[in-house]
Parts: structure tokens; C-alpha cells; sequence
């Protein structure tokens, strides 16, 4: 069942001298029932503006939001039945944890006793039964990100938009606490938008993924599709780690990912493209090998990134020159002016 | 080698930039000399003069002791005049809040032509309270003025003999006089709420007047506390405003306008000055309860 549907958002805003800013070019999105959709882009892209358009904090220019098959547009925000956390996590600073949990629900008119019942079940969800007496001053950051997620979906809203919900947990715990998430979300069953510009957490997080830069949406698909097919160079290289490599040749760029460029004996003959690849540098990162060089006779002399696991132990050293290759189905073609996947052409070797 | 060592010697031997307390000192001194000198002084000279029997025909000091306060305070003006400057300030203050939330919207409100509006509000506070008083008081007063002819056909033929009528024109000018400060203070107040806090509220389903008592007013409240504060102690210490709506020779209805009466046109120094002295407690005690109020919600913010 579709949850959220947009259709081609506009969001046009005036900034400094009458200069007109297009924060959305024509978004087309839509989110099903229990899904997870991250939207992943750089910072300026316009995912702020996206949820904020969606919550109803912003009127598009042009363009439609739908939520459960009604056309939301012009209606605020709290007609829409969505939750909302953001980077700051917005809590009300005079209220208690359980305070800012049953705001919500005291504008809905919840009874007193309701309230409190679905202010503690929000609360045990989340781990934080204990703090619902404190103020959010007294609070941890990841406290507060708790009790933002609880005020958040305290109400069981049709969609839960969540921006950089993992803004300022430490990095050692963010796997759990996507993780977290994840599972509390497929608990609820709600369908929940995730901003981010880290794409190992868009990856991680999402069902699907969704990319938007400058306003436009460049990809949506899963997190295999924009890893194996990226549309363009942009999606390419935003997604991965290190990024994609790209080399030019005439009008392509050929486009391999560190992983798949790999000593010449470690690639099965058949189809690959081989390369002299001459070593500058090697990283090790946990039991991975990051091997910095350039290659060439493919294309122009290009710096390119091999990612070799642990389990190739060729042994290697800077300043060496020696033949590495990629398997033929992973090497992918891009139009060098304009980014754009392009139908395949022959290497040869 | 040698010139890491020279550094730190040079460091050692310290400019007048690296001696912190000395710098604390001298950059306090001139605010210490200016509190010293325009607010200790005079404050002690007033104390002094209320302590003696100074007029202005004998200004020759003769220390009298506390018995003039023992005068001051069974003279039946000196309560009436009490009266009058709790009623003024109190009221005031409750109306200058009021309708300075209402100025401060304006003032914060995206409309057209708002860059005149904005001067336009601040107007009444840039005026010299004499002066406005005396505009105050030719419009109720004059014959041939509008507010004159409807208090005479109301059937109040001078008001000046009627404490509500005085004491609610004075309070009127204050109101008048003070709106614009306030709405200054508190706009600030607002404009520190931040937006994605308001936001919130508009997304967790807050209507106007719930987003209004349960977020902006609460987080509004320090600002309130010293838009209310000044304006308590800008009504509680003004002489002018009092002082020429009621005229000289009227009787003075505030307690600052009794001080100037008694002292300045009376030629009774020694006792405008315990008069004054007496109505020092009055602007301290608010300025204690309000910033005892103010403070709380002030760090919970934080």
C-alpha cells in the first residue's frame, strides 16, 4: 500500500537579491507500507526541504503531496499525522521527557490516562522509562535522540521522517543503533523516511535508496541496485567506499569499483580487462589492503584505488609495477561529458 | 633551538597583554568609577540629606537623625502617594506586557511596508516623557481638545480632583510612554525561540493558542520578566510624567512626583530626599522577585 506519494515537487525559494533557488526540481517519490526509504544526497541537495515539504513546514511552488491517498496540499501540519525528528531533536526545554512525549497527544485531546499509558509504551520502546521525570537539559545526546523518536511516534504516525537520525552517535555505536531502528521500525510497521549524507548509513538503513543532488532525484532503488548499477558517475561515486573508479577513455570513463580490481591471477581470464597498475602506496585497513596507483594502456593514466581483501596475499610493494584486472561483467561505461551510463565498448586486452 | 628559547624567555619576562589579572582590573576600573560615581554618590548624598534638615533657604547641613522619616511617614500624602505608585506601576506593568507582546509581533511580522512601521512603534519611547506628558496633558485638559469635551460631556468637570481619573492617566501615559521598550525586549525574547522548537510544535499537532501558552510563552518568559522588571522600575521612579500631569501645586499622586514636590518645589530637601529614599525598596524588591522568576526557565533553556 502506498503511504507517501509526491509528484513532481517544486520548491522554489527566493534568496538574496531576487535570486530564485529551485531547493526541489520536480521530486517524484513514493513509499510503501513498513518500508524504509533513505534519502541520501550532499549537503545543499534538498533533503531538508524534501521532508519539511512533506511534514507540511514548507508549501511546495508546484507539485503534490499525497499521504494515504489524499492530496495533502495546503492542509498543515497537523492534519498530515506525521512524525518528524530533527538533527537538533527540537524538545521543548520547560517540559519534562514526559511532557514533550504526550504533547502530541494532549493537541489531540488523548484523555489523561490514554496519554499516559501511550507516553510509557513510547518510552519502553526506546529504552527510556527511567528518564520520563527528567528535563531534556539533563539529558545525554543519545537520550535525547530517544526521547525525539518517542515524542516522534508516540501517535503512531502514517509516516516517520526522520532527519540524520544518527546525527551525533558516536561512531562505534552507530551500527547499533541502526540496527535499533531498523528494528523498531519493522515492529511499528511504519513506513519512515530517513535523511542522510553518509552513504554507508543510507546503505545500511534503507530498503531502498534515494538519491537526490541539487534538487533532482538522480536514482531510487535498492541499496544492490546503486551499488551494481549506478546511473551516472554522480551515483558512482557517491555510493562506496573508497568510491568508484573512473578512467577516461575518449569520450567513456570506465568505471570499476576498488574491489573488483585485483592482481591479474586472482581475475578468471575469460572476459577481463587487465591493466599495469603501478603502486604508490598501500593502506592496510582492517585485514583489507587499499592499494593507491595509477593504471594505464586502458585509458589515460588515471589514479585509481584497488581494494584487495585478505584473503589475496600477493605480495606487493610501492613503486612496483605490476598487471591487475578486473572481471569484464563489473566494468561499467559512462559518457565523459554529461555522467550517464552508456552502452559498453570494446577495451580489448 | 635557540630561538625556542628565546621565546620563552621573552614570554616569561610577559607583556602587559599575557597579565591577565592585572588586564581583569583595568578593563572593570572604568565601569567601577562610572557605577561609583553617578550611582554610589548620589545614592549616598540622598541617604545624607534624608538624614539632616537641609531646605533650600537654610542648605547650611545640620544632622537631624532618622526623625525626619518618623514625619515623612505620618504625613496621610506620603501613604496616598504610596497607594498611587503601587496602583501606577502595577497596572502598568501588567498592560505595558500585554500590549508589548502584541508590538513585538508586529515588529517581528514579514508584511509590506513594515520599514515604516517599525520606527513608528518605537516613536512614544524616543520621546522625553516631559514633554509627552505635557502633549497628555493639553489633550485631556485644554477647553478646545477632543479627550476634554468628552470628559465634560461624560459630566467630570476636572478630573484632577478624582483619584481613578489621575491615577488612570497616569497610567495610560506610562503604558503610552514604556510599550515600545518593552516590545523591543521581548521581540528579542521571541526571535531566541528556536524555530525547529516551534516547528515541532506545529508538526506534533499544536494548534495557534497551544503552541502559544504551551511553547512561546513559556520560552518567552525571561524576556517577559525583564520587559516587566524595567518597566516596574521606569513607572515606580518617575517623577516626570506624574509631576506635570497633575501641575504644580496639584497633590502629587506617585511617590517620585511627592519627592520632587516636597523637595525641589517645596524647598524641603532633607525631606523630598526621605521620600525618595523610601520608595528605594520599592524598584529593588521587584527587581529581586524578578529575577529570581526569570532565572529558572532561563537555564532550563540553556
Amino acid at each position: 500500500m502506498r503511504v507517501l506519494e509526491t509528484r513532481g515537487l517544486v520548491k522554489v525559494y527566493e534568496g538574496r537579491r531576487k535570486q530564485h533557488v529551485r531547493a526541489l526540481d520536480g521530486v517524484d517519490l513514493t513509499t510503501e507500507q513498513g518500508e524504509c526509504l533513505a534519502l541520501l544526497g550532499p549537503a545543499g541537495a534538498g533533503k531538508t526541504t524534501l521532508l519539511r515539504t512533506i511534514a507540511g513546514l514548507e508549501s511546495p511552488t508546484l507539485g503534490e503531496v499525497h499521504l494515504g491517498g489524499h492530496l495533502m496540499n495546503g492542509l498543515p501540519p497537523r492534519a498530515r499525522r506525521v512524525g518528524l525528528v530533527v538533527p537538533s531533536h527540537a524538545l521543548y526545554p520547560h517540559k519534562s521527557v514526559r511532557g514533550n512525549i504526550e504533547f502530541p497527544l494532549k493537541a489531540e485531546h488523548v484523555p489523561r490516562a490514554m496519554r499516559e499509558r501511550k507516553a510509557r509504551w513510547a518510552a519502553d520502546l526506546l529504552g527510556i522509562p527511567d528518564l520520563l521525570g527528567r528535563r531534556p537539559g539533563r539529558l545525554s545526546a543519545d537520550e535525547r535522540r530517544r526521547v525525539a523518536l518517542a515524542r516522534a511516534l508516540v501517535r503512531e504516525p502514517a509516516v516517520l521522517l526522520l532527519d540524520e537520525p544518527l546525527a551525533g552517535v558516536d561512531p562505534r555505536s552507530r551500527a547499533a543503533a541502526r540496527d535499533e531502528l531498523r528494528s523498531l521500525q519493522r515492529r511499528l510497521g511504519t513506513a519512515m523516511i530517513c535523511v542522510t549524507h553518509d552513504q554507508a548509513e543510507a546503505t545500511g538503513l534503507g530498503d531502498r535508496v534515494a538519491v537526490l543532488d541539487a534538487g533532482r532525484l538522480r536514482q531510487v532503488g535498492t541499496p544492490q541496485d546503486l551499488y551494481d548499477e549506478p546511473v551516472d558517475t554522480f551515483v558512482a561515486t557517491l555510493i562506496g567506499t573508497p568510491p568508484m573508479n573512473l578512467v577516461p577513455r575518449g569520450d567513456r570513463l570506465i568505471g570499476f569499483r576498488p574491489e573488483h580490481l585485483l592482481p591479474a591471477e586472482e581475475v578468471p581470464p575469460d572476459g577481463r580487462v587487465t591493466m599495469p597498475l603501478r603502486v604508490d602506496r598501500i593502506e592496510h585497513l582492517s585485514g583489507d589492503r587499499h592499494v593507491y596507483g595509477r593504471v594505464t594502456r586502458i585509458g589515460r593514466e588515471t589514479r585509481v584505488i584497488a581494494r584487495l581483501p585478505a584473503t589475496v596475499t600477493t605480495p606487493l610493494a610501492g613503486g612496483e609495477t605490476r598487471e591487475f584486472a578486473v572481471p569484464g561483467d563489473r566494468v561499467r561505461f559512462f559518457d565523459a561529458e554529461y555522467g550517464n551510463r552508456t552502452a559498453p565498448v570494446r577495451i580489448g586486452g | 633551538m635557540s630561538r625556542v628559547a628565546a621565546n620563552t624567555a621573552s614570554r616569561r619576562r610577559g607583556g602587559l597583554a599575557d597579565r591577565e589579572g592585572l588586564l581583569t582590573w583595568l578593563f572593570l576600573l572604568p565601569s567601577v568609577v562610572y557605577l561609583a560615581a553617578l550611582v554610589l554618590v548620589p545614592l549616598a548624598l540622598a541617604i545624607a540629606l534624608a538624614l539632616s534638615g537641609v531646605t533650600a533657604a537654610a542648605p547650611a547641613y545640620r544632622f537631624t537623625g532618622v526623625r525626619r522619616f518618623g514625619s515623612v511617614l505620618s504625613d496621610g500624602a506620603f501613604w496616598r502617594a504610596l497607594t498611587g505608585t503601587l496602583v501606577v506601576a502595577g497596572v502598568s506593568t501588567v498592560l505595558v506586557v500585554l500590549c508589548g507582546q502584541v508590538l513585538a509581533h508586529v515588529l517581528l511580522a514579514r508584511f509590506r511596508g513594515r520599514w515604516l512601521v517599525r520606527p513608528l512603534v518605537l516613536l512614544p519611547w524616543t520621546t522625553p516623557a516631559a514633554l509627552s506628558a505635557t502633549s497628555w496633558r493639553w489633550l485631556l485638559d485644554s477647553a478646545h481638545s477632543p479627550a476634554g469635551r468628552l470628559l465634560r460631556a461624560a459630566g467630570v468637570a476636572s478630573w484632577h480632583e478624582r483619584p481613578a481619573m489621575v491615577l488612570g492617566t497616569i497610567v495610560a501615559v506610562q503604558v503610552w510612554r514604556l510599550t515600545p521598550l518593552a516590545a523591543v525586549v521581548m521581540a528579542a525574547g521571541l526571535t531566541a525561540i528556536p524555530r525547529d522548537v516551534r516547528d515541532a510544535a506545529r508538526v506534533d499537532g499544536a494548534g495557534a493558542v497551544r503552541r502559544a501558552v504551551e511553547v512561546v510563552i513559556p520560552l518567552a518568559l525571561p524576556s517577559i520578566a525583564v520587559a516587566a522588571l524595567l518597566t516596574a522600575i521606569l513607572t515606580c521612579a518617575d517623577a516626570a510624567v506624574a509631576a506635570v500631569l497633575t501641575g504644580p501645586g496639584g497633590s502629587p499622586w506617585t511617590l517620585a512626583a511627592l519627592a520632587y514636590a516636597r523637595g525641589i518645589e517645596g524647598g524641603a530637601l532633607g525631606r523630598g530626599a526621605a521620600i525618595a529614599v523610601l520608595l528605594l525598596p520599592l524598584p529593588l524588591a521587584g527587581a529581586a522577585v524578578l529575577l529570581r522568576a526569570g532565572r529558572s526557565p532561563a537555564e532550563e533553556a540553556a
